[in-house]
């Protein structure tokens, strides 16, 4: 149930990248994919009353194998977000330069080699 | 009970998400994506990754501040309408039929709040749990895995980083070098 809203999200997503004509819209298309994915591998991890795999004052690594949740795909998202940053100012700077290049965001109209 | 609570919030997510697409104003699209973005630091706040969450704060105020950079300097011309009727039905049906697959797809999965970590004693993520502080001192497991267990792989990803950062930067700078040394060679923007 919760994983098919994750992906009822990435479809969401999907249309904005698919069927817009607005170049803004695509880069917010994809960042929504973006959000639902690292959502979707967060919650696969996730234990029923789990606790924060952080070794606490008092607390064995005995309690932390039986509670915690699975620090594995944390750790991956947490790359995975700042990553998510870097392509984004990519993304962004092409979109400034053929806003610059073409006066417009609308991507029918940029269908010319030579400008 | 957290489950109908995070359902929830993924719903509002969605919401956003439609609004954000739909709206014919880019600045309340941007806005939008930040509370899409909010939304999901507070999830993560409930499944127990609070560094996730920080994080997922700290990037979305970064990414707000990118993408008004990119719609606010320039005229905000709205273009609204979609592609042409019959390329939008096509996406639209493909998109349904791979939400039948993802359906199909998600039954094989473990169930929520039961993850592979509990019914695979041999996982990885287990031996990392018990062994983590002995071996690498780090009572954080997570800055553990990041830094000592698969370091390699955070060198990896922090190049990819890089160079992503580094492409910006490069398409960027091309016009101000040009105006610089006065050297066109016919393909000017303007």
């Amino acid at each position: 149930m919760i994983y098919t809203l994750c992906f009822v999200l990435f479809l969401v997503g999907l249309y904005g990248v698919t069927c817009k004509k607005n170049i803004v819209k695509i880069i917010l298309g994809f960042l929504i994919m973006e959000h639902s994915v690292n959502l979707f591998l967060i919650l696969l991890g996730w234990k029923k009353d789990g606790i924060t795999p952080v070794l606490g004052k008092g607390m064995s690594s005995d309690m932390l194998v039986r509670n915690a949740v699975d620090p594995l795909p944390q750790a991956m998202v947490l790359i995975l977000i700042v990553i998510g940053l870097g392509i984004l100012a990519l993304m962004v700077a092409f979109a400034i330069r053929l806003y610059q290049k073409y006066g417009t965001f609308d991507i029918t109209e940029m269908n010319k080699l030579k400008h | 009970m957290i489950e109908t609570l995070i359902s929830m919030l993924i719903f509002f997510m969605i919401i956003g998400a439609i609004i954000a697409l739909e709206t014919t104003d880019l600045l309340s699209a941007v806005i939008s994506i930040g509370a899409i973005g909010s939304v999901a630091s507070i999830c993560y706040l409930f499944v127990g990754a609070p560094d996730i969450a920080s994080t997922q704060l700290v990037v979305e105020v970064l990414t707000i501040i990118i993408l008004i950079r990119a719609t606010i300097r320039h005229d905000l011309i709205t273009i609204d309408g979609d592609r042409e009727f019959f390329g939008l039905t096509i996406t639209l049906a493909l998109i349904f039929v791979l939400f039948l697959f993802g359906i199909k797809a998600f039954n094989n999965l473990f169930d929520f709040g039961n993850p592979a970590i509990s019914q695979l004693p041999e996982a990885p993520s287990n031996r990392y749990l018990a062994c983590g502080f002995q071996e690498t001192g780090a009572n954080n497991i997570l800055s553990a895995i990041l830094f000592d267990y698969r370091g390699l792989d955070t060198f990896g990803q922090l190049c990819v980083l890089f160079a992503g950062i580094w492409g910006a930067f490069a398409i960027m700078r091309v016009q101000s070098r040009r105006k610089k040394t006065g050297k066109g060679d016919g393909n000017e923007d303007r």
